[in-house]
C-alpha cells in the first residue's frame, strides 16, 4: 500500500512535466498546424540555462529558460517555419532537422556527458511521501496553467490566439495580424518547454538528449487531450504521467510503454479527436 | 497561404506546394490550366513510353552484373545493407507518397522481419541447444515464444504475417476512426518507441541492447565467405526489383488511383462511395510487408539485429531519405534510400563530427528549396529542357 502510495508524487509531478511540455506543442499544434519536433530541444535549452546560472540562484533560471527557450522557438518560427504552414507533415521532418543540429550543438558546446544541476537547498527533504522537489515541479505546471487561462481568457492578445486557433482566415479577415499572434504562441510555447526544462533539472541530470526522452509521450498528451484545449492537455497529461508510473510500478519498465500504447489506441476509438474537441464544420 | 487552392480537382497531382520549384509555366491569364505543373511520367509519345522500361532495365544490369563485378566484398556488402533500407523506403513511397500516410514506425515492422529472421538462424546455429545470449543471461528453458522459429518455413512466413498483421490491426483501429494526418504520425512514432523500450527490457527473450547477432550459416552457407556474401546481395537486389514492379504496378492500377484519391481528397473519395480506410489499411500493411522482407534479408547481410536499427531515429531517417529522393516517385524513393545511405557512411567515416550539423542542415534545404525531393528536381529539369525544346 505504501508503495502505492509513493508512486503517486512521481507520477503526478511526471504528468505535470509532461503538461509544461504539452502546452506549447498543443497550442502550436492547433493553432498552426505545425509538429515541433524541435520542441525536445527547447526543454534541453532550459535545462541548460539552470546549470549555467547556477551559482546565481534557481528562482532567477526560471525566467532565464523562459525567455532562452522562448526566443528559439521565436526564431525558428520566423526564419523557417512559417514558409511551412498548410504542411503540417512537412514541418515535422524541418523541425527534425533542427532538432539534429541543436542536440549536437548542446554536445560541442557542454560536451557529450550529462551534466549535475544541483537543486537548491530548500527543495532538498519533504513533507511524508511528498518531496518538496516533486511539489515544486507540481506548482510551477499549476500556476503556468492558471496563467496561459488567463492570458487567454483575460488579455486582448490572448482572445486574438484563440480566434487565430478557431478560425484563421476569419481572424486575418478581421484584422487580426495572424504572424504577429503565431509568433507570439511559438514564443509562449517553447518558454514553457524551458520551464519544463528547469523542473527536469530537479530531478535527474541533463544531457543532449534530454528533450528525445520527453517528446514522444508530450505528442501523445496532445493527441488524448484534444488539438489547442487547455482542460484536455491537463487531464491527459495528467492521465499519462500516472499512467506511466504505476504501469511501470505494476509490470515493469519495458512493457509500460507498450500499455501505455495500448490505452491510447483504445482511448481514440471512444474519443478519435481526442478528450475535448473544437467544433467546426470544417471537413478535414 | 495555401488559402483556396484546395478548391482546385487535383485528384492525379500532388498537392500543390507554395514552396515547390515553380514550373517554368507562363501562366496563362485565365487560360483552363486546371492540371498545372510538370507530370512526373513523362509526356505523351513513344520516347516517353519506353524511357521508363528502358531506365529499369539498365539500373537492373548495373546493379546485378556490373556491380557485383565492380565493388570489392565490403562495398558489395554496404550496397546490400542500402538496397534493404530502399525496400523499406519504397514501402514508405508507397504509403507517405502515394498514400498520404506518414508512418514514422517502419523500424517496427522491419524490426519484427528481422527479429523473425534472427530467432530462426540462432536457432539453427545453437543445433538443439539454448541460443547463446539466452545461456548468458540464465536462461534456462527455451521460452516458448521461440519454439516454431526453428522451423525454417514459418519463420519465413511470420517475416510477412507478422508486419502485415500488426499494420492491418492498427490501421483498421486507426483509420476507422479516421484518425489521420499528424495524429497518424504521432501514434506510428509512439509505437517504435514502445517497441524499443520492450526489446531491451525483455534481455532474456530478445538478446536486450545487443539485439541478435553472431550468426554463422545461412541455410547451408557459411555467412563469413565472400560467395554467400555476393549471392546475399543479389537476392537483396532481386527482391527489391520485383517488389518495385508490384508496387509500380499496384500505383497504375485502379486501386492505386484510389489510393491517390484518397491522398488528396479522403472526403471526397468517401462521398463517392469508397471506403478510404480500407483503402490506407491495406497500403498500410503492404508497406509494412515490405518493411519486414527488409529486415528479414537486413540480418545475414549485415549479420545483426538490434533495437538500435529500428527506433524512432532509424524510422525517422528512412522518412528523410524519401523525402530527400522524392516522394511522390517510387523511383525516387529507392534513390534516396541509397543516397542517404552512401552519405551517412561517408561522413561518418570523413568527418564524424559535421555529419549531424550536415544531415540536419539537408533536410531543413530539402524541405525548404525542394519539397518534391531529387525526383521533384529532375522532373522540373526535364520539364525546362522540353520546353526550351518546342520553343526553338
Amino acid at each position: 500500500m505504501e508503495g502505492v502510495l509513493n508512486q503517486l508524487p512521481i507520477g503526478l509531478s511526471i504528468g505535470a512535466v509532461l503538461l509544461l511540455i504539452a502546452l506549447g506543442l498543443t497550442f502550436t499544434f492547433g493553432q498552426m498546424g505545425v509538429i515541433n519536433m524541435a520542441h525536445g530541444e527547447f526543454i534541453m535549452a532550459g535545462a541548460y540555462t539552470t546549470y549555467l546560472l547556477q551559482g546565481v540562484g534557481f528562482l532567477v533560471a526560471l525566467p532565464a529558460a523562459f525567455v532562452v527557450a522562448g526566443l528559439m522557438g521565436l526564431v525558428l518560427e520566423w526564419v523557417l517555419i512559417r514558409r511551412f504552414y498548410g504542411r503540417p507533415l512537412d514541418t515535422l521532418l524541418l523541425t527534425w532537422g533542427v532538432s539534429l543540429i541543436l542536440q549536437q550543438l548542446a554536445r560541442d558546446l557542454f560536451g557529450a556527458p550529462n551534466v549535475q544541476v544541483l537543486s537548491p537547498e530548500w527543495l532538498r527533504g519533504g513533507i511524508g511521501i511528498l518531496p518538496y522537489n516533486r511539489l515544486f515541479i507540481m506548482a510551477l505546471a499549476v500556476l503556468s496553467v492558471v496563467a496561459i487561462w488567463a492570458y487567454q481568457h483575460r488579455t486582448a492578445q490572448g482572445r486574438r490566439m484563440r480566434a487565430v486557433m478557431q478560425n484563421r482566415r476569419l481572424a486575418a479577415t478581421s484584422g487580426i495580424n495572424t504572424g504577429r499572434v503565431d509568433r507570439l504562441t511559438f514564443f509562449i510555447g517553447s518558454g514553457l518547454a524551458g520551464v519544463a526544462g528547469v523542473a527536469l533539472t530537479l530531478i535527474g541530470p541533463v544531457g543532449p538528449a534530454l528533450g528525445t526522452y520527453y517528446i514522444v509521450d508530450a505528442f501523445l498528451v496532445v493527441v488524448a487531450g484534444g488539438l489547442g484545449r487547455l482542460r484536455g492537455a491537463v487531464l491527459a497529461a495528467l492521465g499519462l504521467g500516472l499512467l506511466n508510473s504505476y504501469a511501470e510500478f505494476w509490470t515493469n519498465a519495458s512493457l509500460a510503454k507498450v500499455m501505455v500504447f495500448v490505452v491510447i489506441i483504445g482511448f481514440l476509438q471512444l474519443r478519435p479527436q481526442g478528450l475535448f474537441v473544437l467544433r467546426t464544420r470544417a471537413l478535414t | 497561404m495555401t488559402a483556396f487552392q484546395d478548391s482546385q480537382p487535383a485528384i492525379e497531382a500532388p498537392p500543390p506546394d507554395p514552396a515547390a520549384p515553380a514550373p517554368a509555366e507562363p501562366s496563362v491569364t485565365g487560360g483552363p490550366s486546371v492540371t498545372g505543373g510538370p507530370s512526373v511520367t513523362g509526356g505523351p509519345g513513344r520516347r516517353a513510353r519506353l524511357a521508363g522500361p528502358a531506365a529499369f532495365a539498365a539500373v537492373a544490369v548495373v546493379m546485378l552484373v556490373v556491380m557485383p563485378l565492380a565493388l570489392e566484398p565490403f562495398r558489395l556488402g554496404l550496397l546490400a545493407k542500402y538496397l534493404c533500407y530502399a525496400i523499406v523506403a519504397l514501402g514508405i513511397g508507397l504509403a507517405w507518397g502515394k498514400g498520404g500516410m506518414l508512418t514514422l514506425g517502419q523500424g517496427v515492422f522491419f524490426g519484427l522481419g528481422g527479429y523473425a529472421m534472427g530467432m530462426y538462424l540462432k536457432l539453427h546455429d545453437a543445433g538443439g541447444d539454448l541460443p547463446d545470449f539466452m545461456v548468458w543471461s540464465g536462461v534456462e528453458k527455451l521460452p516458448a515464444l521461440w519454439g516454431p522459429f526453428g522451423n525454417p518455413a514459418f519463420a519465413l512466413a511470420m517475416v510477412v504475417v507478422l508486419p502485415v498483421v500488426m499494420a492491418l490491426l492498427l490501421g483498421a483501429l486507426v483509420f476507422r476512426q479516421r484518425v489521420r494526418g499528424a495524429y497518424f504520425a504521432i501514434l506510428t512514432q509512439a509505437l517504435a518507441a514502445a517497441l524499443v523500450i520492450l526489446l531491451v527490457g525483455q534481455q532474456g527473450l530478445t538478446g536486450g541492447t545487443n539485439g541478435l547477432t553472431n550468426f554463422f550459416d545461412f541455410f547451408g552457407q557459411d555467412l563469413a565467405a565472400d560467395s554467400t556474401q555476393r549471392g546475399l546481395y543479389l537476392v537483396v537486389a532481386l527482391v527489391l526489383g520485383v517488389l518495385y514492379l508490384a508496387a509500380w504496378q499496384l500505383v497504375r492500377s485502379r486501386f492505386g488511383r484510389l489510393l491517390v484519391a484518397v491522398r488528396d481528397g479522403e472526403d471526397r473519395v468517401r462521398f463517392l462511395g469508397y471506403d478510404p480506410a480500407t483503402v490506407k489499411t491495406l497500403t498500410f500493411a503492404i508497406s509494412a510487408g515490405m518493411a519486414g522482407i527488409a529486415g528479414a534479408l537486413f540480418v545475414p547481410v549485415v549479420g545483426i539485429i538490434s533495437p538500435a536499427l529500428l527506433g524512432v531515429v532509424p524510422s525517422l531517417e528512412l522518412v528523410v531519405a524519401v523525402a530527400v529522393g522524392g516522394r511522390y516517385a517510387l523511383a525516387g524513393a529507392v534513390l534516396g534510400a541509397v543516397v542517404m545511405g552512401y552519405a551517412k557512411t561517408y561522413f561518418s567515416e570523413e568527418l564524424p563530427e559535421a555529419w549531424l550539423y550536415l544531415q540536419g542542415a539537408l533536410f531543413i534545404l530539402v524541405m525548404t528549396l525542394a519539397p518534391k525531393g531529387l525526383a521533384g528536381v529532375a522532373a522540373a529539369l526535364r520539364h525546362v529542357r522540353t520546353s526550351r525544346r518546342a520553343a526553338a
